[in-house]
C-alpha cells in the first residue's frame, strides 16, 4: 500500500484547519478508508480534544522522533472508527522539536499501512508550517470569505508555488449563504477568482461544529447537518470521485425576482 | 412604479464588492512584494524625470500595480499637458 498525504494549512488562525482535518479523517474513515490524522501543532495540540481522544493519548510525536516509543505505540485508534487513528502532538515542547525530515520519515513508515495521512498544520509560515508541509503530496488550504483569511491564504499559496510544492487545493469554510445572498460576503466564484487555485470543497457556516467540538464528537460521524455532509463530499473528492458542490449560494425566488428587476432597470 | 424605481436605485457596493475591490489591491502588492508607500515615491521620481524633457500634466500622474492573467505589472499613466491648440 502507498498512502497519500495531505496536508491542511491556511496561514491565517481560527479559520478552521483542525475543524476540517478531524472531520476530513472522519469522512474517509467512514468510506472505509485507513486514515492517521497527524496533530503537527506541537505545544498547542488540539486535534485530540475535536476528536474526542485526549484521554488515551500515551505516547506522541516527539516520543515517536527522540525514540523513546515506536510509531505504533503513539497512534490513538478511535473506538467508533476503528479505521482511523491519531498521530497526537506534544504538549509541552515547542516545533523545534521535529524536523521537516522527521515528518518525512514518519509519513513514509505510516504509508505503507495507511490509505490516508492527513496533517493538521499550524498558524504561521514558520517552522511548524514546515514540518507540516515537508511530506504533503497534496495541500489543502482553508479559508474563510473574509478579508484577512483570503490574504493569509494567498501568502501560503505563494509559498507553496516557490518551492513547487503541491497542488494545492482550496477549501472555503464557514461560508454563511444568508449573507452572500445579501451581498454582506464574498461569494465562493470571487474567492476563487482572487485566490486562482482549484477548489476542493464548500463548508457552510454551522452552529452544530461548536457543539461538536464541546462533546469531542465531529459533525461528520452523522449525516445529519449540511456542514457534515459538505466534509463527505470532499473526502470523496479527496479519492479522487467526482462529486458535485452543494448549491449553497442559489438565490431564492425573491432574490431572483429582485435581480430581474434591477438588471431591466439598466 | 415608485416601488420598483426604489429597488432598481439601490445599487451602492455591498460590502462583499469592497471586500473583493480591497483584496484585489493588497494581493496585487504583497504577491509583486510593493509596499503602496513606494508606489509614492516612484510617482514622484517619474515625475520629475519625465518633467526634465516633456510637459506633463502632473497631478494626473497615477502609478499602480495591477494583476493580468499571467503577470503583474507597473503601470504609470502619465496625462501630457494640454496643448494650447487652434491658436491663429
Amino acid at each position: 500500500m502507498a498512502g497519500k498525504v495531505f496536508t491542511v494549512t491556511s496561514g491565517k488562525g481560527g479559520v478552521g484547519k483542525t475543524t476540517v482535518t478531524a472531520n476530513l479523517g472522519v469522512a474517509l474513515a467512514r468510506l472505509g478508508q485507513k486514515v492517521t490524522v497527524i496533530d503537527a501543532d506541537i505545544g498547542l495540540r488540539n486535534l485530540d480534544v475535536m476528536l474526542g481522544l485526549e484521554n488515551r493519548i500515551v505516547y506522541d510525536l516527539v516520543d515517536v522522533v527522540e525514540g523513546r516509543c515506536r510509531l505504533r505505540q503513539a497512534l490513538v485508534r478511535d473506538k467508533r472508527l476503528p479505521e482511523l487513528c491519531l498521530l497526537p502532538a506534544a504538549q509541552t515542547r515547542d516545533k523545534t522539536a521535529v524536523s521537516p525530515e522527521d515528518m518525512i520519515s514518519i509519513c513514509d513508515e505510516l504509508r505503507e499501512s495507511f490509505d490516508f495521512m492527513i496533517i493538521d498544520s499550524p498558524a504561521g509560515i514558520e517552522r511548524g508550517f514546515q514540518n507540516a508541509v515537508a511530506p504533503a503530496d497534496e495541500i489543502l488550504i482553508v479559508t474563510n470569505p473574509e478579508v484577512a483569511a483570503v490574504r493569509d491564504a494567498d501568502r501560503i499559496i505563494g509559498l507553496i508555488e516557490a518551492e513547487e510544492r503541491g497542488p494545492a487545493y482550496l477549501i472555503i469554510n464557514r461560508l454563511k449563504p444568508k449573507m452572500v445572498r445579501r451581498g454582506e460576503m464574498m461569494d465562493t466564484a470571487a474567492v476563487v477568482e482572487l485566490l486562482a487555485i482549484d477548489l476542493i470543497g464548500i463548508v457552510p457556516d454551522d452552529e452544530s461544529i461548536i457543539s461538536a467540538t464541546n462533546t469531542g464528537r465531529p459533525i461528520a460521524l452523522s449525516d445529519d447537518h449540511l456542514a457534515g455532509r459538505a466534509f463527505h463530499n470532499i473526502a470523496r473528492r479527496m479519492m479522487g470521485e467526482d462529486v458535485p458542490f452543494l448549491a449553497l449560494e442559489e438565490p431564492g425566488f425573491f432574490q431572483r425576482l429582485l435581480r430581474i428587476v434591477r438588471t431591466e432597470g439598466e | 412604479m415608485d416601488f420598483l424605481n426604489r429597488l432598481r436605485r439601490r445599487r451602492e457596493p455591498s460590502s462583499s464588492d469592497v471586500a473583493q475591490e480591497r483584496l484585489r489591491l493588497v494581493l496585487a502588492h504583497d504577491r509583486a512584494q510593493i509596499p503602496p508607500g513606494l508606489l509614492a515615491v516612484l510617482k514622484d521620481e517619474i515625475i520629475a524625470v519625465i518633467s526634465k524633457h516633456i510637459q506633463i500634466d502632473a497631478d494626473g500622474v497615477e502609478v499602480t500595480v495591477t494583476e493580468g492573467p499571467r503577470k503583474t505589472r507597473l503601470v504609470a499613466d502619465i496625462p501630457l499637458q494640454a496643448r494650447q491648440r487652434r491658436r491663429r
